[in-house]
């Protein structure tokens, strides 16, 4: 690891302020990317600013028939929330299905988005839900928070703060994953809202995708035999030596299917 | 910079820089070499202790990260010369060879019985997913913890 | 009788500082003003190196020295070597291209060490590392095995192809003229995955010189630290043997990756004397095991059985290509090779066998022994050849392998493949795994699962391995550099407690418990009274290490040997204590007693006589202790029956492993708990090679898989509980224990079962690692698409 400067604020403004004075300055929230990152001297930042420390970024409330959680909320605090299990029950089963255990006692959700990995869970249950994402400037959607491959609309200077999550009708999440990372080779999160219906996948490709055709499909006819004749195109798929694109653009069908039954 | 915490029961202190890791403190800083490490990418879990009475990865929290915690280690598994019953019951099934990765799977396993004291098979190898073992093929590491469990619940009913 | 002795479930000795964080490995040893060494590691796989500037470095803070290939060549120092020497077809010998140290002309892989930087922290000399220039000249990198032949390139400019050797095995006429008359050929093109041992411990080193005694000490990740200090000596040149002392303290695993010398640990040696007695030390992460740990397998193979009509075996034909990486390796010739194709008879009368390899070099990391060497490439290769041949000409894969078995009553048998296979069961082995399995109620299972949209699969691998390694004149003659026999010395202290002393080491395999139950046994006092050492040469006798499941069949024989040499000692002072004739003294359960008498002393009485010799047989040497060495006649030669029962969920391509059982057959068993433990360890990493692990390069050399985020280790939730049974052994005849060693065969056995019941559930092979793509690939093409479900 290179040498860096450790701070520890004990608000968002603090936090703000610190980010704002020091260019090269990095926030780290649970670390479990961002540490192996600096382990690996594949970052170099002059500061980090641990936002362990913060409390107003902690923790789980419902609001506005939904749920807000703190960005420094652990996976694991999501996954055993009994607010969480009532109201979107998807969400904590994907929560308690990230990483590892330990992973899961530190890993937040502000660091997973803010990171935005193509193959993290979080991405696609925020998109499906249509969820909104909170920083220390502004509101935004999460379709407009993910831009691309480890890319948001987080500016330089701005810290993510929570992330507000309108309860759906129904919703599951089904995962295939790298049996050596255990992230996602496919994750389809499928939500059915009073909006419509909404399907997200991540592992798949680039980034986290919505899956208009299937969305399509299960608005008229929420079953897994709707989708029976939706066709993934491989196209844009990504293709590694875990899973070539057309078997990502087989799974994805397979896990929508999954996840459309789970969610009942 | 000066980190204080309290490991296994006792108050320390010790020079960190920010970059130390947890790990990295407790074995060069207090000399408590059990924790060990495994890997590069928070994955093998030789390295696991517990903070604030969860089990965390300590390769992958910096030291400073853990100011004013309470940090158990193996080392403070035992009460004396009294194993813990999990450590009493890798020995007693085998649950160990090399003994490499051993105090990590006993400090994620002790995490697994602190909030599933009964945990199925099943349950307990989805728990290790973050503890890898190249010796037993997890065999007698989950006989282990099961009996272990078995004997926790055991001496809790006694208890009460 | 002593309550712990041989065949007795005791629990392990070293597992009290195991479970209380209190082990003492490599890395947790630190000396006063030791330094830290960070090796610099080639990015290209092949590339000529035009010069290193090392000046930013050296200047850097903290640094104490950078060095490089041009250092070691100045000092004169060896290259590391091979120490079994193959012989091509026409007699030629093997070609090695020099190993150095530290690359000197050429890196060539990814991850050949290129320079050291040696500083007073970890981090300034990881700095420093980053501040070396080197000037490389990238050039066309050899990576593919089945191009290595015609890659256009070569890996070491000095042999005129990336040919190491063109070896053969067998009676070649023979076998072309059974095949003529064959009723039925089966034929089979299969690869041998390459994989990455991954200890959980990584290697580590700490070279120490003392320039006050002229002396040397290195503590390193060994499985074999007398071999250790021999090639550094004798080949590498940095230290003189009687003033080097090698310790491998507790080694956290090894399978076969510790057995070599690598350069790392030479350098840190050397590096300590550069820095004027500093001691140095060294740490893999990871990610540096992955790309410079030797590896695994690595072969591609085309097989042919000749069969006659009623199924009968007449011959085999193998070619096999071996990837031997970068660079020979410490034994790597003899895996593809002694190891190998000696092993292809299995449990199996073939009469005629013939194989021929050809090993290349390439520009990937080395590759050697890893847990069963050669002989799981063998038992893949004969146990998936075998139930494809079952498949084709329509016979129950069980029965076609028990029609051709080597009948109990024809031990000794002599392979056409050079062994003699001392004794054996392979029908007992068979008929327990069906009867455990259920194999004829399989068929109803399988309907159960289709119920369910599952394809349930049934798979068999009846393994042999040639373990004990071994009889040095045997080896000698096959190119061997060494002996392979094993040392022992036992030894008694005034109070009757003992000390045992073993040549081979220890790194979770249990030889402080189970040799000392040994030892408990053979001279009748208490468990807790044996105290067993081993893994330094300063204590330990002259020993060959662990490897080859040969501690207990070959060390443990030495330490036999040396218990009855002290008893006989003991018979001596006994017979003089009690005024008897020596040859009417018995011993037995540790009481020298008078035949036909209760006039008795105890081991304790006779020990202490020895110690303190006032009333003591004239002419007999005072003390108890004594040395032994062992050298097998034979090897041993373990064998047995694994059955995999598993399902695959159809529409992912998922595999899921429902029942695993393992039948063995290892001879006497000394502990069965420390068995049964081995036989979980090798079935987990040979379910691994099955179905999770492959070590995968890029076209340019980059190791893809380089991490446990790509390289998928088996875990908990992976494997099943296992059903291990070891008790219906046969008695091996190459020692007086009627011991086999077990180490290996489960990773020997287990690929052949999980492959065979895969290609059972969808109807046609996949190679390894059967990941869920390939599995779902292959459905694709035997079936018509399908929707998804």
């Amino acid at each position: 690891m290179y040498s860096f400067e450790y701070h520890r604020p004990g608000s968002v403004a603090e936090a703000a302020q610190l980010l704002t004075g020091n260019e090269d300055a990095k926030l780290l929230a649970g670390g479990m990317t961002y540490i192996p990152t600096l382990k690996q001297r594949l970052a170099q930042p002059s500061a980090v600013i641990d936002l362990g420390g913060i409390a107003e970024l902690k923790g789980i409330k419902e609001e506005a028939g939904g749920l807000t959680i703190g960005a420094m909320t652990t996976h694991g605090e999501v996954a055993s929330s009994a607010a969480v299990r009532q109201a979107i029950p998807a969400l904590a089963a994907l929560a308690s299905n990230i990483g590892d255990a330990q992973v899961r006692n530190r890993g937040t959700i502000g660091g997973s988005i803010s990171n935005n990995d193509p193959a993290a869970d979080y991405p696609a249950a925020l998109v499906a839900l249509g969820a909104t994402v909170r920083t220390s400037k502004r509101e935004l959607a999460a379709e407009d928070f993910f831009t691309g491959m480890f890319e948001t609309a987080l500016e330089e200077d701005e810290i993510l703060t929570a992330v507000h999550l309108p309860k759906p009708e129904k919703a599951a999440y089904s995962k295939f994953a790298n049996p050596a990372s255990r992230y996602a080779i496919v994750g389809v999160f499928v939500a059915r809202t009073a909006g419509g219906v909404r399907v997200a996948v991540t592992g798949a490709g680039p980034a986290v995708f919505r899956a208009t055709e299937m969305e399509q499909a299960l608005g008229g006819n929420f079953s897994a035999a709707a989708l029976d004749n939706v066709t993934v195109a491989a196209d844009a798929l990504n293709s590694d030596i875990h899973a070539s694109a057309d078997y990502r653009a087989h799974l994805v069908k397979v896990m929508a299917k999954r996840a459309v039954e789970a969610a009942g | 910079m000066k980190v204080s915490m309290s490991v296994n029961g006792k108050q320390v202190s010790g020079e960190a820089e920010p970059r130390t890791l947890l790990v990295e403190f407790l074995r060069y800083e207090l000399g408590l070499t059990g924790t060990h490490v495994g890997c590069d990418t928070s994955q093998c879990g030789a390295c696991v202790v517990h903070v604030n009475g969860s089990s965390v990865k300590s390769c992958t929290m910096l030291a400073v990260q853990a100011e004013g915690a309470e940090v158990t280690t193996i080392e403070g598994m035992a009460t004396g010369d009294e194993l813990h019953p999990l450590q009493a019951a890798f020995r007693e099934h085998h649950g160990l060879q090399c003994g490499f990765c051993t105090p990590g799977m006993i400090m994620s396993a002790a995490d697994l019985l602190k909030t599933n004291p009964a945990p199925s098979e099943h349950e307990v190898r989805e728990w290790l997913e973050g503890n890898i073992c190249r010796c037993t093929g997890y065999h007698n590491i989950v006989k282990a913890i099961l009996a272990a469990a078995d004997t926790m619940r055991g001496a809790a009913r006694a208890a009460e | 009788m002593v309550e712990k002795g041989i065949g007795a479930r005791v629990l392990r000795k070293e597992d009290q500082r195991f479970i209380t964080g209190r082990g003492r490995y490599t890395d947790d040893i630190n000396q006063h003003g030791q330094a830290h060494a960070v090796f610099l590691r080639s990015p290209h796989a092949h590339a000529r190196i035009r010069g290193i500037d090392t000046g930013a470095a050296e200047a850097m803070p903290g640094v104490l020295a950078v060095l490089t290939g041009q250092d070691v060549k100045a000092d004169g120092l060896g290259n590391l070597v091979c120490g079994w020497l193959v012989k091509s077809k026409d007699g030629s010998p093997m070609h090695m291209g020099p190993h150095p140290l530290l690359a000197q002309e050429k890196a060539r892989y990814v991850g050949d060490r290129v320079a050291v930087i040696v500083a007073e922290t970890l981090e300034q000399a990881h700095d420093a590392a980053e501040a070396v220039v080197v000037d490389y000249e990238e050039l066309g990198p050899v990576v593919a095995l089945e191009r290595a032949h015609d890659a256009g390139s070569l890996v070491h400019d000095e042999i005129a192809s990336n040919l190491a050797y063109d070896w053969e095995l067998g009676d070649k006429a023979a076998v072309d003229a059974a095949f003529a008359k064959a009723a039925h050929v089966t034929r089979i093109d299969l690869v041998n995955n390459r994989l990455v041992p991954n200890a959980i411990e990584p290697r580590a080193a700490i070279g120490h010189y003392d320039p006050g005694m002229d002396h040397y000490t290195l503590h390193v990740t060994s499985q074999n630290p007398h071999v250790h200090r021999l090639v550094m000596s004798a080949f590498v040149g940095v230290a003189p043997e009687h003033k080097l002392r090698v310790v491998a303290p507790d080694v956290g695993g090894g399978f076969g990756s510790k057995i070599f010398i690598y350069g790392e640990e030479c350098v840190v040696l050397w590096a300590s004397r550069k820095v004027r007695g500093r001691p140095v030390k060294w740490t893999a992460d990871r990610s540096e095991a992955f790309l410079s740990d030797a590896h695994g397998r690595d072969h591609v193979s085309h097989a042919e059985l000749a069969l006659d009509q009623d199924g009968g075996f007449l011959a085999m034909r193998v070619n096999t290509k071996a990837n031997l990486g970068a660079y020979m390796s410490t034994f790597s010739s003899c895996i593809p090779t002694y190891l190998y194709g000696t092993l292809l008879a299995g449990q199996y009368k073939t009469p005629a066998i013939y194989c021929d390899v050809q090993a290349y070099y390439t520009n990937t990391a080395p590759v050697d022994a890893y847990r069963g060497a050669g002989r799981p490439e063998a038992s893949f290769l004969i146990e998936t050849l075998v139930d494809q041949a079952a498949s084709e000409i329509g016979m129950d894969p069980a029965e076609l392998r028990r029609k051709n078995f080597v009948p109990k009553t024809a031990f000794p048998y002599q392979t056409p493949v050079a062994l003699t296979y001392d004794t054996g069961d392979y029908e007992a082995t068979l008929d327990e795994a069906l009867r455990l399995v259920d194999w004829k109620g399989f068929a109803a299972r399988k309907a159960e699962s289709e119920r369910r949209g599952r394809l349930r699969g049934i798979g068999l691998s009846c393994y042999i391995e040639a373990c004990g390694l071994a009889p040095s004149q045997v080896v000698g003659s096959l190119g061997a550099g060494v002996g392979l026999w094993e040392s022992a010395k036992v030894r008694f202290s005034h109070t009757g407690k003992v000390q045992a002393l073993t040549g081979t080491h220890s790194h979770g395999q249990g030889h402080e418990t189970t040799f000392a139950q040994l030892v408990s046994e053979k001279l009748g006092i208490p468990y807790e009274d044996v105290e067993v050492i081993h893994g330094d040469t300063e204590k330990t006798p002259v020993g060959m290490g662990t490897y080859g499941s040969r501690s207990l069949a070959v060390g443990g024989e030495a330490l036999a040997k040396a218990c009855d040499k002290l008893v006989e000692k003991g018979r001596k002072i006994a017979a003089h204590l009690l005024e008897a004739s020596e040859a009417d003294i018995e011993f037995k359960d540790g009481n020298f007693t008078v035949a036909g008498t209760d006039r008795s002393k105890s081991m304790g009485e006779v020990v202490f006589t020895a110690y303190v010799p006032h009333n003591y047989p004239a002419g007999l040497e005072p003390g108890m202790e004594e040395s032994a060495f062992f050298d097998p006649p034979n090897f041993t030669y373990p064998a047995g029956t694994y059955v995999c029962e598993l399902e695959v969920d159809p529409t992912t391509g998922t595999t899921e492993i429902l029942r695993f059982v393992a039948v063995d057959d290892f001879g006497n068993v000394i502990n069965p708990m420390i068995v049964e433990g081995q036989v979980h360890g090798g079935l987990a990493q040979g379910i691994g090679q099955a179905l999770l692990e492959g070590a995968v390069y890029d076209e340019s050399g980059q190791l893809l898989t380089g991490s446990y985020m790509d390289y998928t280790m088996p875990r908990a939730d992976d494997v099943p509980s296992f059903e291990v049974v070891t008790a219906s052994g046969t008695a091996s005849h190459a020692n007086s224990l009627g011991v086999k060693g077990c180490g290996e065969a489960g990773a020997i056995g287990a690929p052949a079962a999980v492959i065979n019941a895969i290609t059972n559930a969808i109807g046609r092979r996949v190679e390894m690692p059967a990941t869920p793509e390939k599995v779902w690939r292959a459905l694709q093409n035997t079936q018509t698409p399908q929707a998804a479900e």
